[in-house]
């Protein structure tokens, strides 16, 4: 199976054109941004609908807090600004006011990973799925380029309940066709195989692909998932393919600790342990560099994937 | 409401909350006896609101948020009191699988609580929040919250009054449980508020003040604060109260912030406050 690229940009585009669409179908739709109305690409939302959207400034405690009462009369809260200014700066803000409380406040983070780039470390969130995930009644979503982050995007709004969306900043290569549709929790096969399953998620999914078309050029049959819903995870899909390929490689943007990976090794350690590999940052912090020279130092490239897949076979 | 009747709900909220945190040797009795009047006058005659059927929305009520979640009996009781649950679920307080829990929440479907609170400093935020949504639906009503003094230390705080004043968010009214102790001691010494009138004027509030255990002071206050919605800024009442108000050993003390009663300290409690409307 190829992939045709369709185009190429950036996935915080495609919630931004996501965001502007919903503003015209659904009046409840409101919208927050602590100082990055442009990084967010808020700002067509913030030209077309000026009452429905609120700049909070550089406060984002207070954002997260206001669109958990904003819900109290029907609102749809999307918060936006980066991922570490989304989750590790306001943990509590959204633990108690949010996800305990259960109010309907989308929770749209940019610039999440390594792929910031030059801002460094400090910007380069990298334990976010983990936070989020741990939280009871929080939906976790990390879309895989432009356009399911505007189908996911569109599709968070007509789910009752607090969501985590993660998205970045890099141009990427876009494969997801553009009517396709986003089901929440239900994972997209996007090549079926024999010999070794691999699981990815947000930037980590075009990597995967590229990787696999590697491994076919070896005579390796890959079965590749792109697990965009983290939490309520799709263990059906997970079980299945791993019962036919027995081994798995997970990749993603992300910590060892606490993201898509550790979530998977849980699902198969309960029901089905095969040899696992995980392409993921390995408990240390990141640093300047360009996105590509990063993801390549840090060991989550498509070399990685591709390393990590025949380990992973050799270990059956 | 004729004052001597808001005084005789008052006294049985108070039974109320040294019953409930004694029978489970837990809970804040400082703080609750203390906002007992002002709760009371806020349920009983201040506020706009529904409490059967409860509705999450709350679309053409006024609504409150209690920011310092940990005087969760003073409310219970008032929100039983005026119809929310039945009285007798205060005998569930702190107990397992109750719906009243330690700090309020909405997991456990408790009619009358809209947000959870205990980890301070939020509920302004959050109510800023339900102020705009009343903004964008058209909906007149007003938003009244209750902080501690103390909780005036977290930064979220000072977040949401800039944001309220720059915004004009001017269909709230906050009030400040001026007290002056927290659980380390005087407020003063842990770690002084300053000049906290200048400091919420300097943020652009209308700021007034209250005597918390005077019905006709509250009502005046109030009323006076009600004026002056809808002109463009926000509105603080700093609330002058006795901690451990309306039991002698329990006043003024920031020991009884979270200790509660034995038998015979409840004994001596209740002897003080009288029965008014049936113990539940």
């Amino acid at each position: 199976m190829s992939f045709e690229i369709l185009g190429n940009k950036d996935t915080r585009s495609g919630f931004g054109e996501g965001l502007s669409e919903l503003g015209k179908i659904n009046q409840d739709v409101v919208a927050l941004c602590a100082d990055l109305t442009g990084s967010l690409k808020m700002d067509a939302f913030q030209k077309v609908h000026p009452e429905r959207f609120f700049q909070v400034g550089i406060a984002e405690a207070n954002m997260m807090g206001m669109a958990a009462g904003m819900t109290i009369g029907g609102k749809i809260p999307f918060t936006g600004t980066f991922a570490n200014f989304s989750t590790g700066r306001v943990y509590d803000q959204i633990r108690q006011s949010i996800a305990y409380s259960q109010k309907n406040v989308k929770i749209c983070a940019s610039h999440a990973g390594l792929t910031l780039g030059e801002d460094g470390a400090t910007h380069q969130i990298l334990e976010d799925i983990g936070m989020m995930r741990m939280l009871p009644n929080m939906t976790v979503i990390v879309p895989a380029d432009f356009n399911q982050t505007k189908q996911a995007t569109i599709a968070i709004a007509k789910h009752y309940g607090p969501v985590y969306l993660r998205f970045g900043r890099p141009v990427m290569p876009i494969f997801v066709k553009p009517d396709a549709e986003f089901i929440i929790g239900k994972a997209d096969v996007l090549q079926e195989g024999t010999d070794v399953t691999i699981i990815a998620c947000g930037h980590l999914v075009w990597k995967s692909i590229e990787a696999a078309k590697i491994l076919s050029d070896q005579g390796i049959s890959v079965e590749l998932i792109n697990m965009h819903t983290i939490k309520p995870l799709d263990t059906a899909a997970i079980l299945k393919s791993v019962a036919k390929t027995s081994c798995v490689v997970t990749a993603e943007e992300h910590m060892r600790n606490g993201g898509l990976g550790e979530a998977v090794a849980q699902v198969l350690g309960e029901h089905l342990p095969r040899p696992h590999e995980f392409v993921a940052v390995n408990d240390t912090f990141g640093e300047s560099g360009s996105p590509m020279e990063l993801m390549t130092k840090y060991g989550i490239d498509t070399q990685n994937v591709v390393a990590a897949a025949l380990k992973a076979i050799s270990r059956k | 409401m004729e004052i001597v009747k808001l005084e005789g709900i008052a006294s049985q909220v108070r039974r109320d909350i040294v019953r409930m945190v004694s029978a489970v040797n837990s809970g804040h009795p400082g703080g609750s006896l203390g906002c007992t009047d002002f709760l009371t006058f806020l349920y009983f005659e201040a506020m706009n609101h529904s409490a059967s059927p409860f509705s999450m929305d709350g679309k053409n009520e006024d609504l409150f948020f209690l920011s310092n979640g940990h005087i969760s009996p003073v409310w219970y009781s008032v929100l039983a009191r005026s119809g929310y649950f039945p009285v007798a679920e205060l005998g569930t307080f702190r107990k397992l699988s109750s719906r009243l829990q330690g700090h309020p929440s909405t997991d456990k479907k408790l009619p009358g609580i809209r947000m959870a609170s205990g980890s301070l400093g939020q509920g302004l935020s959050n109510a800023l929040g339900a102020a705009q949504t009343k903004k964008l639906n058209n909906d007149p009503s007003t938003i009244f919250t209750l902080h501690g003094d103390g909780e005036l230390q977290e930064g979220q705080i000072w977040e949401a009054a800039m944001y309220a004043a720059a915004n004009k968010v001017d269909n709230i009214i906050a009030t400040i449980d001026f007290n002056g102790r927290q659980i380390d001691g005087d407020v003063e010494n842990v770690l002084s508020l300053g000049n906290l009138e200048a400091k919420w004027e300097a943020f652009g509030w209308e700021v007034l003040s209250m005597n918390g255990h005077d019905f006709e002071n509250i009502r005046e206050i109030m009323t006076l604060a009600k004026s002056k919605l809808g002109k463009g800024k926000p509105i603080v009442i700093i609330m002058k109260t006795e901690m451990g108000q309306g039991v002698d050993f329990m006043v003024g003390s920031h020991k009884w912030h979270g200790i509660a009663p034995n038998a015979e300290q409840l004994e001596d409690a209740l002897t003080q406050l009288e029965e008014t409307l049936g113990d539940y």
